[in-house]
């Protein structure tokens, strides 16, 4: 704690919400010209301790070269998009003396960001909580990360000193992460075991997923639940499509595992930059809706999270049970063990690999959905996880719920435990690491058999 | 009128530094995936030490340009032993996975604000002798054409343009040479004998293994060349090494021809050409209406080459010059 809460007559002060959303560039950026149309910018957001928007607050953006934009938030306390002109770090100023009546206002708050870390989403919803807590706008530039605002903005993480609070934390974000990829890992892993198809096109479902709950929010205002239940409808559709429309007939066609692999990516790149045309290279945020925090001793989340956690951990032991015990589930495991075998014994291939496409494009769309609540939805999300889908399924081993889970918690704890010490745009190296130490030391994963190498 | 503009873009894309870069890359990749069978999808990494190794050589430990570049060669060479020697045994898609992320490590690591005073983290690398941070003007110095207008036909060059076009382009030529002479030696065989039958080539005594790192190293290298080339005309960007710089490869060996001499470098000038084309026929449908309604048009152009990899791998998998016989890729 560095500053000492202040004293004032209202018992709850006042949330502050940052929405700091960087541009990144419009991925021009295979050409050597690349980087000259790249847009970066802050949305900044003032919400008071009940979620209501806060306006009239003048923000302000500077870097090491002085104050380059400003802002007011408006009634619906968003501030205009504050440009910068490149990537780096800034320091962003909330000053809230000029909001009167009601607010108890006149608190500076200053919070530092960096743009343009790589592995991070393109814009990054960034949540802000200063109960009762004001910096007078001190804070140091490039004193990035996740701020953990429960007990004070001047406090970062990556520091030399990580306090046991912190490490629970990112524990528990870690255990979060997990269980999201655990969803998109099953999910991949089902259609490798079942086809024997590495689907570099994996992460476009994920993006859909997303896509579709932001859909449902935005244009067709449903609650969040039921957003993420027409996601996972359009996950499990666009899954069955896909099997239909393309890899059904490759198989048919007797395409070689590597030929389909770089199909794949074909259709991966095709989908992914059409959402691009579609949804521009802005990162947009799943819901408006302000969630409330909730606290598990030094944990804290948003209550979205914790729901969503939940429903994460619940549909990965419903896919698990169905895999063990439904006659389609075990059709399933009788064609990943032996496709000859299975269809000689009466179960029809194709017709499980069909079902097999659904569910696995509805648990990758939910799982999308979840990424999308802690990062946003942008069109590259499920591109940016695919590596570490790839890590999660190949630890643990394809095709099982247990091996998923496995695989995507130890993920998922490696990348967040390793952001306490390392800056986070170095955090996805430890599962790529992984990755390679796998596949070079047990290529069967933990659960797997030994069929990898060759 | 536009389309005139278009065509005449295209046409100096050919010319550009860019395409030979991509050619050469293109090239190293086509004897890892194409002579030898081997799915690189870390090419980008091979091009990203290049780019670094030879750049960091010269601004931050201020080596003579040769020494940095013969630095830049080995680090590449260094990096396929670390990458190959563990993974060469692993099955192609196993391969892939393993590179892709290979390569990824090395970008996050550039990229990274840890090695900031170094790398310059995102930011890159300038090359501007007026920030005293320059690893190009050397080649300036042999600029025969000046620094003035230069008009060929109805394209206008800077002078410094055209002679960066020129010294590319010879290095791409003087590396395809090397590389037609390479695969018609014994060695070149080799290659392709372990890419067809490995046992066979163990019975006489030629171990997949070796032959497998030595055409890993090969390629590699030229990649750290064509990392060399990419950067010389620019500055050092992070970004450009991510995955899409690898796929768009692939797209241009498969394009022109695997397990071809010429292949990479039609593959190149048609891509390029082809992305300026089309850029240039999505910005007329979007001012005549028919795309206006999307938020960023211009980024359906990869969503063709998407498009294009993906039939070309099923329905033409030889590309342009290759022969349907050296798939061996595409035999179930």
């Amino acid at each position: 704690m560095h500053h000492r809460p202040r004293a004032r007559s209202r018992a709850a002060l006042a949330v502050l919400t940052l929405l700091a959303s960087l541009l990144i560039p419009s991925l021009a950026a295979t050409t050597a010209s690349a980087s000259t149309d790249a847009e970066w910018g802050f949305i900044p957001r003032l919400v008071d301790a009940d979620g209501e928007p806060v306006e009239g607050a003048l923000v302000t953006v500077a870097n090491a070269d002085g104050e380059l934009a400003e802002t007011t938030t408006g009634e619906n306390g968003n501030g205009d998009t504050l440009a910068v002109p490149d990537e780096g770090d800034y320091v962003l100023t909330f000053d809230t003396s000029a909001i009167d009546a009601s607010f108890d206002g006149g608190d500076v708050y200053a919070v530092a960001r960096t743009l343009g870390e790589a592995n991070t989403l393109p814009v990054q919803r960034v949540i802000v909580t200063l109960e009762e807590t004001a910096n007078d706008g001190e804070v140091a530039l490039g004193e990035d990360g996740e701020i953990d605002t429960n007990t004070s903005t001047g406090s970062s993480t990556g520091s030399a000193s990580v306090t046991f609070d912190q490490f629970l934390q990112q524990l528990a974000s870690g255990l979060n992460l997990g269980i999201v990829l655990t969803l998109a890992t099953l999910g991949l892993g089902l259609v490798f075991a079942t086809t024997g198809l590495t689907n570099f096109a994996h992460g476009e479902q994920v993006t859909i997923g997303a896509l579709a709950a932001y859909v449902g929010t935005t244009l067709m205002s449903l609650p969040l639940a039921l957003a993420a239940v027409f996601a996972a409808g359009v996950g499990a559709v666009a899954g069955w499509a896909q099997n239909a429309a393309i890899w059904k007939p490759l198989r048919k066609r007797g395409v070689a595992i590597v030929s389909a692999m770089i199909a794949s990516i074909g259709i991966a790149l095709m989908l992914r930059f059409t959402f691009a045309a579609f949804f521009g290279s802005t990162t947009k945020r799943v819901s408006l809706e302000q969630s409330e925090r909730w606290s598990l001793g030094p944990v804290a989340f948003p209550a979205s999270t914790w729901i969503g956690a939940a429903a994460a951990a619940v549909v990965v032991g419903l896919v698990g049970w169905w895999l063990m015990r439904s006659s389609t589930g075990r059709a399933a495991r009788a064609v990943a063990a032996n496709r000859a075998l299975a269809s000689a014994t009466g179960v029809n291939v194709e017709k499980t690999i069909s079902s097999i496409w659904i569910v696995s494009g509805a648990i990758t769309a939910l799982s999308g959905v979840l990424f999308a609540l802690l990062n946003g939805v942008s069109w590259d999300m499920g591109f940016k996880a695919l590596l570490l889908i790839f890590a999660a399924m190949l630890l643990g081993g394809p095709g099982t719920a247990r091996g998923a889970l496995a695989g995507g918690l130890a993920v998922g704890l490696l990348t967040e435990i390793l952001v306490l010490w390392l800056p986070s745009d170095m955090k996805y190296v430890g599962a790529l690491a992984i990755l390679i130490v796998v596949l070079m030391v047990r290529p069967q994963g933990i659960f797997g058999r030994a069929e990898r190498v060759g | 009128m536009a389309l005139l503009d278009a065509l005449l873009a295209a046409g100096q894309q050919i010319l550009s530094p860019v395409t030979a870069a991509f050619a050469l890359a293109a090239i190293g990749l086509n004897i890892h995936f194409g002579y030898t069978g081997l799915i690189n999808f870390g090419q980008a990494g091979f091009v990203a030490v290049g780019a670094y190794g030879f750049a960091l050589s010269v601004v931050w430990l201020e080596l003579p340009i040769w020494l940095a570049i013969l630095i830049a060669f080995a680090a590449a060479a260094v990096f396929a032993i670390l990458l190959g020697i563990p993974t060469l045994r692993l099955r192609g898609d196993y391969l892939a996975i393993v590179t892709i992320a290979a390569a990824e490590i090395i970008r996050y690591t550039v990229n990274s604000s840890l090695f900031d005073d170094v790398t310059g983290g995102a930011q890159g690398i300038t090359n501007n002798e007026s920030q005293g941070s320059d690893y190009s003007s050397w080649l300036n110095q042999f600029n025969p054409l000046g620094e003035g207008r230069i008009e060929l036909g109805p394209w206008v060059f800077t002078g410094t343009a055209l002679w960066w076009s020129i010294v590319t382009w010879v290095i791409v030529g003087i590396v395809t040479l090397l590389v037609w002479l390479l695969m018609r030696s014994p060695w070149g065989l080799t290659l392709r004998g372990v890419r067809e039958d490995p046992d066979a080539m163990a019975s006489l005594g030629k171990f997949d293994s070796g032959i497998k790192l030595q055409a890993l190293i090969l390629g590699g290298v030229i990649g750290a060349m064509a990392g060399i080339l990419y950067v010389l005309p620019s500055a050092v960007s992070p970004i450009d090494y991510n995955s899409r710089m690898t796929f768009n490869l692939f797209t241009i060996v498969i394009l022109g021809g695997a397990a071809t001499i010429l292949g990479p470098i039609v593959g190149s000038i048609v891509f390029w050409t082809v992305l300026v084309l089309s850029e240039a026929m999505i910005t007329w449908l979007v001012d005549i209406g028919i795309l206006a309604n999307f938020a960023d048009a211009p980024q359906l152009r990869f969503a063709l080459v998407g498009l294009a990899l993906a039939l070309l791998i099923v329905f033409r998998p030889q590309g342009i010059l290759g022969n349907k016989k050296e798939m061996s890729f595409a035999r179930s």
